[in-house]
Formats: structure tokens, sequence, C-alpha cells
């Protein structure tokens, strides 16, 4: 009897030992993730801070009236302004939304209210996450083959088309997203007094869902407002403000993009400049519009821009 | 008002508003299916629009070399004698995805570990708004950066060294580096491609139970061992579908590898070292289209982004499928 | 069974005469023949589905106008089922679907020409858990209905939201505050709030789905009290799992069980008297 409890003991140290052992091994390794895991952070948040430092740095000289509403002067006078790529920015992102915007928003009304689980919509949606990823210079091309070739001149409808082509699937998934979290109750509510469902959707779940929807929207604004590669091909880009629909265009990243090409430093320093413009106006533009949203009782949430 | 005129009152209104409530005809119902269903195959349209559009414009490099364009090397424009390869620029587009790949991937989930495990509410719900800044930086200001200030960090702090030290032996550090290669390109990706890989794999950790959290640490285990052993399983296959997003995100990217891969053409653009200068599929197109010399390069270069947009339809939808079996497959545990 | 088929335009009038319902369907008559009032809504053979399984087997009975109903019985007994179809809600559930007669004054409301949205406008609702439309005021929730449905006359609009709200005792607590936001009420309030929302459509008969069970015990009774006062207007139906509730509230009481109407009756005879066993042993709490 005491030899079996002896032995019981024993084993019970030597359990208790060797854990202990492994457990300092272990409490390392622990050491070693979590700095690891610190690491991967500071590799994230320094280049964002780099970044911001030199465009603020780089840019907040050149930042005049003069520079924001001339056209541009020759590349090597370092005189002369964006003013052209601002409007041009304007008009191009403007009209892409609101092409993108009200289908968006039907299409993702569709998959939230009417449809079901069906091949179409099942198709719909695989589709939709399709065109999300797909890269911005293909749908440059598709608007040059279906816009510019058809119309016969580089032109505003063609960026416009081509952006609203990036914008949609993002309003259309944000869309549905956010009208699905609306509880049924409600309809349920809308129903019990008789009401169409068409106004129930419009009228009662739409304005419910509506922060998220005006969310989406402007992700969507902010993220075409800063895309350069679908425009090259479609809109063009020109020292000269606004014309004609049927015209080229500048646009604020097309304009950096090819300031930054030229050899001369008084043009790498417009480019900085043009840069923190296009951040400010687009950080000018979500936070107008949260600001009016607000207003009126809605709060735009914080959504992730990342996988968009 | 005694009950009666009351009743009456009533009764006069509910007349009143029968009369009013007439019967709503059905059409404004079916008209709104109709735009709603409408907006929906608007979307369905596009999509077969650009397949349409691509594959009409690159008829012509095809049915002038076939599928050789996919294996070719050349890539002359001068007449007479032209000759367009997809395959260095489809190498290039590899290469730098590969290199942002294997930077990004474990960052991203490094930061994403961090941020759903280790750091408090109070520390990671700012640090989770910082990183996602990331993605709200237009790739133009990243190309911007890239070219004027981190190259010079990574030349210096990376390229120099590494091939100062193993230049002469190991083939990988062999050329020169200036900084405009397709190891920038592949590290500025990488940083771009961190908030996609980063939040969705977020997203997947919190969805973990913290039963098996506390499970594993019930019974002594270390965070780590309890990540290992609780946690990761259950996300594997959507960490996967996340990286293949970011891949996607990556392939397709134009103007930022443009700024800086160093715009090689042609046989050239195969990278021979991590700093050789190269192109991508995308970055080509940019360079070339609006001074294509003639229609059949015009058409070459719609082919290459033929290649492109087949390259990146394969992964996003392999990552879409990926994360969806997921979302399905949820741990077998009852809350 | 005579047709008494009318189209959508015709159901609006309140003098279409009740036509012969086939006598060979036994209708359960209430056993203590007081002051009977006339049915306001008869149900026959209904029977309700979900998917392939059979909800409600069978249904007869009579609604009577001015009166409070109960419907009581276990959970799954088909109470809610029963009460959801009565406003042909029942069908909107993916899959459901329903069967039979529902003649409302004469009218069938099954009927294939009748166009279900109508009968909501006749017929109210009011739910378990207080939906009120969240991004409303109080006014505009109770005017919802009414604007939505095309009204625009803004007297009758303002008149009707006060008496509503006067109907469903809410008026006194919000008259200063109306353009204050719906939600922002306490969980009884906004169940009132529901109840004016669905007096302002001037129904003729208001279904209640155990509107009390979310609510405590003072807010439940202040609606009880609301409920009595409405019978002189229009004719309730009530569900409630609470029996003590359907004791102290309802004229006229019907029992269900697995889908099926086991009996009904008048209130007092059902409590006191029943005549089925299974009445019996619910009501002394045996089961359910």
């Amino acid at each position: 009897m005491e030899k079996i409890q002896q032995e019981k003991a024993n084993l019970k140290y030597q359990l208790q030992s060797t854990m202990e052992r492994k457990s300092s091994k272990k409490r390392k390794i622990d050491r070693l993730v979590t700095i690891f895991c610190i690491i991967c952070v500071g590799l994230a948040i320094v280049p964002l801070g780099s970044i911001l430092f030199e465009v603020i740095k780089n840019g907040i000289s050149a930042l005049r009236i003069e520079f924001l509403t001339q056209r541009p002067g020759s590349m090597i006078s370092g005189r002369g302004g964006i003013g052209p790529a601002i409007q041009g920015t304007l008009i191009t992102v403007g009209i892409a939304s609101i092409i993108a915007a009200p289908a968006g928003i039907f299409a993702g009304i569709y998959l939230a209210e009417f449809a079901g689980t069906g091949p179409l919509p099942h198709a719909i949606r695989f589709f939709n996450d399709v065109l999300t990823g797909l890269p911005s210079i293909v749908l440059g091309i598709v608007g040059y083959i279906v816009i510019v070739l058809v119309i016969g001149s580089f032109s505003v409808w063609a960026g416009s088309f081509a952006l609203s082509i990036i914008m949609i699937p993002i309003v259309v998934r944000v869309t549905e997203e956010s009208l699905k979290v609306v509880p049924n109750s409600i309809r349920e509510a809308g129903h019990s007094l008789g009401i169409p469902k068409w106004k129930i959707t419009l009228h009662i779940t739409l304005k419910a869902a509506f922060s998220g929807v005006l969310t989406g929207i402007v992700i969507g604004i902010s993220r075409i407002a800063g895309e350069t590669a679908p425009l090259i091909m479609t809109i063009l880009g020109t020292s000269l403000f606004f014309t004609g629909f049927d015209d080229p265009v500048d646009a604020l990243p097309l304009r950096i993009w090819r300031l930054a090409s030229q050899p001369y430093d008084s043009a790498h320093a417009q480019g900085w400049a043009a840069a923190l413009i296009l951040i400010l106006i687009v950080l000018l533009f979500s936070v107008t519009l949260r600001f009016l949203a607000a207003r009126k009782g809605f709060k735009v949430r914080v959504i992730r821009y990342s996988n968009l | 008002m005694n009950s009666a005129t009351l009743k009456d009152d009533h009764q006069e209104r509910r007349k009143k508003l029968s009369n009013l409530l007439l019967s709503k005809k059905k059409p404004m119902d079916r008209a709104f299916f109709g735009i709603v269903l409408g907006a929906a195959g608007y979307t369905l349209l596009l999509l077969a629009l650009i397949v349409y559009a691509i594959g009409d414009g690159s008829i012509e490099i095809f049915s002038y070399e076939g599928l050789d364009f996919l294996t070719g090397t050349d890539w002359n424009a001068v007449y007479g004698r032209e000759a367009f390869g997809a395959l260095p620029y489809l190498i290039g587009t590899l290469v730098t995805a590969a290199i942002a790949m294997v930077i990004g991937v474990p960052v991203s989930i490094g930061i994403a570990v961090f941020l759903s495990e280790i750091a408090p509410p109070r520390v990671s719900t700012p640090l989770s708004f910082v990183i996602e800044l990331l993605a709200a930086v237009p790739s133009i200001v990243y190309g911007l950066w890239a070219l004027f200030v981190f190259r010079f960090w990574i030349v210096d702090l990376i390229e120099r060294p590494l091939y100062n030290a193993f230049g002469d032996w190991i083939p990988l550090f062999g050329k020169t580096p200036f900084g405009l290669d397709v190891f920038t390109a592949g590290i500025v990706l990488s940083i771009m491609i961190i908030p996609i890989i980063s939040s969705i794999s977020r997203e997947l950790l919190k969805a973990v139970p913290d039963t098996q959290r506390e499970a594993a640490y019930s019974l002594g285990a270390t965070r780590w061992e309890t990540l290992r052993i609780a946690v990761f399983p259950y996300v594997k296959s959507g960490l996967f579908g996340a990286a293949f997003l970011g891949l996607g995100r990556a392939v397709g990217e134009t103007i930022l590898v443009t700024m800086v891969i160093g715009n090689a053409v042609g046989i050239n653009a195969i990278p021979t070292s991590l700093f050789s200068q190269s192109q991508t599929l995308a970055s080509v197109i940019a360079n070339e289209f609006n001074e294509a010399a003639s229609s059949l390069h015009l058409s070459a270069l719609i082919g290459l982004g033929v290649v492109l947009l087949m390259l990146t339809m394969a992964i996003n939808i392999g990552g879409v499928l990926l994360i969806s079996r997921m979302v399905k497959v949820s741990p077998g545990v009852k809350e | 069974m005579s047709r008494t088929l009318k189209g959508p335009e015709e159901e609006l009038s309140p003098t279409l005469q009740v036509s012969k319902i086939s006598e060979s369907v036994e209708i359960e008559r209430p056993t203590e023949v007081k002051d009977i009032p006339p049915p306001k809504l008869s149900i026959r053979n209904l029977e309700a589905w979900f998917g392939t399984k059979r909800a409600l087997k069978g249904i007869n009975l009579d609604v009577r106008e001015n009166s409070i109903t109960a419907f009581i019985g276990p959970s799954g007994c088909g109470k809610t089922t029963l009460i959801r179809c009565l406003n042909r809600m029942h069908e909107m559930t993916p899959g459901a679907s329903a069967k039979g007669q529902a003649i409302l004054d004469g009218m069938d409301m099954y009927d294939a020409k009748v166009d279900p949205v109508t009968i909501k406008r006749r017929i109210g609702m009011v739910f378990q858990k207080p939906n009120p439309f969240p991004t409303m005021s109080i006014y505009d929730n109770v005017a919802a209905g009414l604007k939505l449905n095309g009204i625009k006359d803004k007297k009758l609009i303002d008149d009707i939201v006060r008496e509503s709200l006067e109907g469903a005792a809410l008026w006194e607590e919000v008259k200063n505050e109306l353009n204050k936001p719906g939600m922002g009420l306490s969980g009884g309030q906004q169940q009132r709030l529901c109840i004016a929302r669905a007096l302002a459509m001037q129904p003729e008969i208001l279904l209640m789905d155990e509107p009390t069970s979310s609510l405590d015990p003072i807010a439940s009774s202040k609606i009880e009290e609301l409920v009595h006062g409405m019978k002189k207007d229009l004719t309730v139906v009530i569900v409630t799992h609470n029996m003590q509730q359907a004791a102290r509230v309802s004229d006229f009481t019907a029992f269900m069980y697995l889908g099926e109407l086991i009996e009904y009756g008048d209130t007092k005879q059902i409590f006191e008297n029943p005549r089925m066993e299974l009445t019996e042993r619910y009501i002394s709490g045996k089961f359910g």
C-alpha cells in the first residue's frame, strides 16, 4: 500500500518538475510571439506615419490659392497649378457616383428584399464579388473600348463609366448588408398596416438602413477619387479646364503621376502638394457627408475600408 | 360630447378613410421589382461587357500569335518585326506578388493576432482604425512616397548591405541595386495589402468563441499555445482566403508598381535577381497604352489585360470560395 | 359554401349582407346565451401549413362584433398561427400557406380575387415585441399607415393621430413631444405607440399577438385596461399565454391544442365550467 502511495507521489513530482522546466521555455516562446506581433504592428504604422509626414511636409509649402485654381505652367518653371485636375476629379467622380449610387442601391435592395436563395441571386452575389476584385487598369481598357472608341474621343464619360464600375459593387455589398441588419419586425409592422411592399422597402426599411448605405457610398467615392489606372486611357488628362463631357479632362491622381514622372524637383514638389490636396478633398468629403447625415439623425458607421 | 356622437364621429372618420384608402393597383409593386431586378441585372451585364470588350480587343493579337503570346518573351513594336510576349510580365507580376505575400501575410496575421488576442480594447480600437487608414491611402500617393522616400530606405538599409555581403555568390542579390526593382515593388505592395488581410483575419479570429480559448488557458496553455491549439485550426482556411484576396489586390495594382519597378521591356523584364528591373502586366499597359504604335500593339496590350483578368479572377474566386467555406464550417460547439 | 365574392372595390362597403353559410358545418356557439353580438368574422374550415407541416386543422369559429376574444392554449397549439391567418399575415412567411374561408362582413378574405394588402387596412395587428419604426418620430409613427397609404389631408391626420394616441392611453404622456423619436419611449409606451399606430387605420378588427408578454406587470395592466375600452369601437382578438389575462380581459375564449380548436365559448363558462376535459386540464394548470 505504502509503495503505491510512494509511486504515485513520485509520478506527481516528476510531472510537476517537467512542467516547471517546460513552462519557462513556454514563457520565452510566448514573449517572442508577442514581440513579433508588436513588430508587425510597427511595420504597418511606420510607413503610414511616414507617408502622412512626407505628404504634409512636402506638400504644405505649395498650398496657395494660385496653386489650387490655375492651370499648370511649364513643367520646369514650377509655377502654375492643379486647378483643372481638381475640377476634373470632382466632375468625373461626381458623375461616376450619380451612375453608381442608384444602380448599386437598387441592386442591393434586390438582393436583400426580393431575392431568395435561388440560382439567380446566388449568381448575382457571386459575380458582384468577382467584380469587386477586378484590376482597375482592366476597367480602364473597358472604358476605352466601350466609350472612347465609340464616341471617338477621350472623354469624361469614359472615365466616369470606368470609375462607376469600380464603385457599384461596393455600394451593392454595403447596401445589402445594411438592409439585412434591419430587423424583420419593422417590415412586419409595415405589412400589418397594409402598406404595399415597395413603399415599405423605400420609406421604412431603406430609411432605417440609410446610415449604412450612406457609408457605403462614402467609401465608394473615397476609393474612386484615388484611382489612377482607369483614367489613363479614358480621360487622358489635359492641362485645360473642363470643356465638355465628350472631351478629355484632367484629374488629380493622373496629374500627380505626370508630375512625379518629370525629372524636375519643382514638378515633384507640386506632385506632393497635389497629393495633399487629394487626401484633403477625400477627407473633407467624407467628413461633410457624415456631418450632414448626423444632422438628419443618422450616424455614419465606421466601416472597414480595406476589403471593399 | 356624449359617447353617441363620439361613435358617430368615429364612424364618419372611418368611412372617410375607407374611401380614401382605395385598393392600390399592383403595377407599382411590379414596376419597383422591375427596377431592382434591372439594377441587379446591370451588374451582370457589366461583367459580360467587360469580358466581351477585352476578348474582342485582344482577338488581333491572339490570331496573330496564338498561344505563343503567353509564352513569348519578346516585346517589339517596330513595324515589320512585331513580336509580343506576355511571359516576362507575367513573371514580373508573380514575383512581385510573391514578395508581397511572403512579407505581407505573416505581418498581417501578426497584426491581427495582436489586435484580437493581445491588445486591450482601448488600444485595439484606435489601433485598428489606424491600420484601416493604410487602406484609405490612394495608391498614387503610395507610389509617390515609394519613389521619393521609401526607395532610399530600402536601398540603404536592405539592398546595399545584402548586395555587398552576398552579391557575388548568391544570384538572388546579384544586381546592383538602385531601388527601382521588383524588391521595392514587392515590399510596397506588401504594405498595401496589409489592411485587407489583417482585417479579414481579425474578423476570423474574433469569430472563434472565447470558450475555446478559455478551455486551453485553463489547462495551463500559454498564449501562443492557445492560439496554436484552440484558435488557428478553426481559422486556417479562412486565413488562406484572406491571403488570396490580398494576392488578388497585389496582382492587380498598377500605378504603384509602375513607379518603382524600373520599367524594363521584353526579355530584359524577366527578373534574375531581387534587384532586377522588371514590369508587371498592369504596368506595361499603363506605360504603353496611350502611345501604342499600331493596332497590333494595342491588341497585345489588351491581351495582357486578358491574362491579368484571368489571373485575378482565378485568385479572387478561389479566395471567396475559401472564405465562404470557412464561414459555413463553424466550430462544432454549441454555445 | 355559397360564394359571396366581391371585387376589391366593393370590399370597403360595410353594408354587404351576410349570405347563407352552409349549415353542414358545426359552429361553436357560446353556451351561455346572453346578448350574442352578430358575427364579425366567420372562420370556416381554416387550415394552415408551414411547408408540409400542418399547423391548423379545420378551424371553425365566429368572432363576435364589438367583443374581446382570447385565444389560449399551450405553446405550439397554433394560436399565433391562427391569429396571423386572420389578416393573412401567415402566408407571408416563406413556405407558409393557408386555405379555407375567413368571412368578414360577408366577404371571404381568402378568395382569390381579394388583395391581401387591402385586408390589412381593415384588420390591424399588434405584435409581441413592440416594433415602432426606428427612424420616425412619435407623430410619424402613428401617422405612418395613413401617410404611406396616400392620405394627405394634414388636418385629418392630425385629428386621427390625436384620437389614436388617446385611444392607446398615450396622449397625455407624449402630447408635448410628438416630434421626439418613437424609439425613445419605454417598452410599455412603445407598445402603446404601436397600438395607436394600428388604431390610426380605423380598423374594424384589432389582432393582438401576446401584446404584453414582453412587458412588466404595470405596463401590461395599462394595456389590458386599454383593450377593455376598445370594445365599443372595434372587435379585438387577443392571443395570450397568460390565462389570468384571458380571464380578466376577454368576453369569449377559444382554447386550442395541437392545431385544433378544442372549445370556444363565453369566457366565464370556459374558466368556471369547461365542457371538454382537455380544457379543464389546461385551465387547472395540469399542462402547458
